[in-house]
């Protein structure tokens, strides 16, 4: 039986741009800043294609959570193969303060709506670098969850997750229904084709609220400031071991 | 060690192995110890260098079409410097060849013979930018790509981009007068260029490095020395308007069938994107290819087809560039103008899609031997010249590829030839005067944005006439009597 797969999506500042850190210290810079979907995200997107393309996979579903910008990181999703999209809408200041925490739930209360057999998500995101969601949506559904994926096979209702660790690799294998998280070496993402990004734009995009969920998005932590790491100092040049010996000394290494 | 790998790069024979008809002029003296000593006086620290091995590099050329003999090269790090160097040379009589970031593909940017290498690498310190007037002063040895960098933290932009960014120097930019991808929406290097300091063969400090927009007062010097490829004068400081940068892009890659599909998608192009139009270009199959091929990118970004068209869209929002596109994108696949097509959908798809057509020259070079051609013609007729050219290679089993691509924006055409096992003089006469005559023919330009350098100038007076050549030949005999800069290219002269 053809599973289903719920893929998340976040809308992140694009890994190319470079960026700054408000004067007021109150957060990054992201107005009129370049925006993409989260990398390790298109990689989760490519997985679920691949398994629907192997028919492994019967239907999947995209969902984001944030403003209307996220509807367009949706459309990339469904010009990329997705069949459709859940935009679940939140804006101002509750998106300011969105959490993993508060993204698991909703992620794991779409899953729960949809009956979905896999969820799929990119390791961690590039603009908070926090890799929770996916292990806290695996808990709060009390499911499986095969983490760093850097190869998934799965068949007979089950998965075969090759995982990248500190000391190399490991394969694990999980029951399905599980949580997915994805890896750098997974796939490389394929380009959007223009026949498919205007198929994209008549595919079904469903919105709905937190409060549609029955999820509480309160957030539990506070940011107190945002601040550039400090600058890196240039090294000097010594021009004999002496003076190698003196410096370190100097500096107290010694 | 260094010198066994550098000997395995240079491919090339000799330039005068290679070209036999072309004579080391005996107006010219020789190197002799005196004069070494005197330059290496001048400029201590290494920066004359006459190690056989460590010359090499100065000596051949990016795409190895030609190698020169030079023993010495010379790095100063000051204008002063170099005025004491040319008139040295001056005096006595030595030949001397200017070089940026030797990156040129007509070989004009290494010695034929053994002309002195005056390198313009270390005169490299960044002026001021003016933010009002978006005015930047640099020296010529600045890497392209470097001042990129330093006018973006003002939020503006170099006039001009090309392929060689990261090595290819300003002054050599200027003196070339380069083209690149962005033509279609900055215009040409020379309406950039506001002002040039010289130092002109006998060592005079030529003065024209005023910033200003707008100086109609006399005639206008320095417009002379852009493009002259260093048959002029040395190009020390250049004074460049700098646009602002645009903050949001968009850029599209479009398989056609035929090149009229192109040529509609263009004019299509130029209709919807408007204003936000920032470049234009074409690759066909067998270019599209190879530089896949040479990426090693396996993720075909479109379906395959005859012809590839590349549209990038620049504006002051994402939002506006990304409209143009999408409306470009939607009503060329309407209209069957195209037939696949990707629209890159984050900077990471920008920069693998652009290093499509940017890393040809690279994908060329790894197929073979590469004869090099630069046109300008009539677009209608521009891929016409490749098909012929693909039918007069056909009796040769050691040519790889015709290959033609470009910039379709500026009716500019790269028509480049690979070869295995080297350099083929049988090739190269089959196709050389042919493919001049057939673009003089069309009141083409037979280098649209390459120059002259030592491989085409035999064939200026086929695009422009005898009169315009004598001309040149007598701006050439005001500004450097003793033909001393940069001699055996650019004008198809007899140093007598």
């Amino acid at each position: 039986m053809a599973i289903r797969i719920l893929v998340g999506v976040k809308r992140a500042i694009d890994y190319a741009v470079k960026v700054q850190v408000k004067t007021d210290k109150t957060g990054v810079v992201t107005e009129g800043v370049k925006h993409s979907m989260n990398p390790f995200d298109e990689i989760a997107v490519e997985e679920a294609i691949r398994l629907k393309e192997k028919k492994v996979a019967q239907e999947i579903i995209a969902v984001s959570c944030g403003p209307t910008q996220c509807q367009e990181t949706l459309r990339t999703a469904l010009a990329l193969g997705a069949d459709r999209a859940i935009h679940v809408e939140i804006n101002g200041k509750d998106y300011e303060t969105l959490q993993p925490l508060a993204i698991s739930k909703l992620i794991a209360a779409v899953a729960k709506k949809e009956s979905v057999d896999l969820v799929l998500l990119g390791k961690q995101a590039i603009d908070d670098d926090c890799n929770q969601t996916g292990q806290m949506v695996a808990g709060l559904l009390s499911w499986p969850q095969a983490l760093f994926a850097s190869k998934v096979d799965i068949k007979d209702k089950k998965a075969e997750v090759m995982r990248e660790i500190d000391g190399g690799s490991e394969t694990i294998r999980v029951k399905l229904p599980a949580v997915i998280t994805t890896d750098l070496r997974l796939n490389q993402p394929r380009f959007a084709n223009l026949p498919s990004i205007q198929k994209a734009k008549k595919k079904p995009m469903a919105k709905m609220s937190p409060s549609d969920l029955g999820v509480d998005i309160k957030p539990h932590q506070e940011y107190l400031s945002y601040e550039e790491p400090p600058k890196r100092q240039g090294g000097g040049r010594v021009s004999s071991v002496d003076e190698l010996i003196s410096k370190l000394k100097e500096k107290g290494l010694v | 060690m260094w010198s066994k790998c550098v000997r395995r790069f240079s491919t090339s024979p000799l330039t005068r192995v290679r070209h036999p008809k072309l004579r080391r002029s005996p107006h010219y003296a020789t190197l002799t110890d005196r004069d070494i000593s005197f330059f290496e006086r001048l400029l201590p620290d290494g920066r004359a260098i006459t190690n056989p091995d460590d010359c090499l590099p100065y000596n051949i050329d990016w795409i190895k079409t030609c190698q020169g003999q030079s023993q010495l090269v010379l790095k100063p790090k000051t204008v002063d410097e170099i005025q004491a160097i040319l008139r040295y040379c001056h005096e006595h009589q030595l030949a001397v060849c200017p070089q940026g970031g030797n990156t040129g593909l007509a070989g004009g940017s290494v010695p034929v013979f053994d002309e002195i290498v005056l390198s313009l690498r270390s005169l490299n310190s960044i002026g001021a930018f003016d933010e009002n007037s978006g005015v930047l002063i640099a020296d010529a040895g600045c890497i392209l790509q470097t001042l990129d960098v330093h006018v973006n933290q003002f939020g503006h932009t170099m006039p001009f981009d090309l392929g060689a960014k990261g090595s290819c120097l300003i002054g050599g930019n200027v003196a070339t007068n380069a083209g690149g991808i962005r033509v279609v929406r900055y215009g040409s290097l020379r309406s950039a260029v506001l002002g040039l300091e010289i130092v002109l063969a006998d060592g005079t400090l030529l003065d024209c490095l005023t910033s200003l927009r707008k100086d109609n007062t006399g005639v206008d010097l320095k417009q002379a020395f852009i493009g002259s490829e260093g048959i002029l004068g040395l190009i020390t400081r250049v004074a460049l308007a700098c646009p602002t940068a645009m903050s949001g892009v968009g850029l599209g890659l479009f398989s056609c069938s035929s090149f009229e599909k192109i040529l509609s998608t263009m004019r299509l192009a130029r209709k919807l994107c408007g204003e936000t139009l920032s470049a234009i270009e074409f690759l066909d199959a067998s270019t599209y290819n190879l530089s896949l091929k040479n990426l090693q990118q396996t993720n075909k970004p479109v379906e395959p087809n005859n012809f590839y068209i590349l549209v990038e869209t620049m504006s002051s929002t994402y939002e506006q560039a990304k409209a143009t596109l999408d409306k470009l994108a939607n009503t060329a696949l309407e209209k069957e103008f195209i037939t696949d097509g990707t629209l890159a959908q984050d900077l990471k798809q920008y920069k693998d899609l652009w290093a499509i057509r940017e890393r040809v020259p690279e994908a060329l070079v790894a197929d073979g031997y590469v004869f090099k051609y630069d046109f300008s013609l009539p677009p209608a007729r521009m891929y016409k010249l490749v098909e012929e050219t693909q039918k007069r290679m056909k009796p040769f089993s050691n040519v790889r590829n015709v290959t033609g691509f470009g910039h379709l924006g500026d009716q500019n055409l790269h028509l480049n030839i690979t070869v295995q096992n080297g350099y083929s003089d049988e090739i190269k006469h089959a196709l050389e005067p042919w493919l001049y005559e057939w673009v003089a023919k069309e009141r083409g330009s037979i280098s649209a944005e390459h120059g002259l350098g030592l491989h085409k100038s035999k064939y200026l007076e086929l695009n422009k006439g005898k009169q315009s050549l004598e001309l040149m030949k007598q701006m050439k005999n005001i500004f450097d009597p003793k033909c001393i800069l940069n001699p055996y290219k650019v004008l198809p002269y007899k140093i007598d």
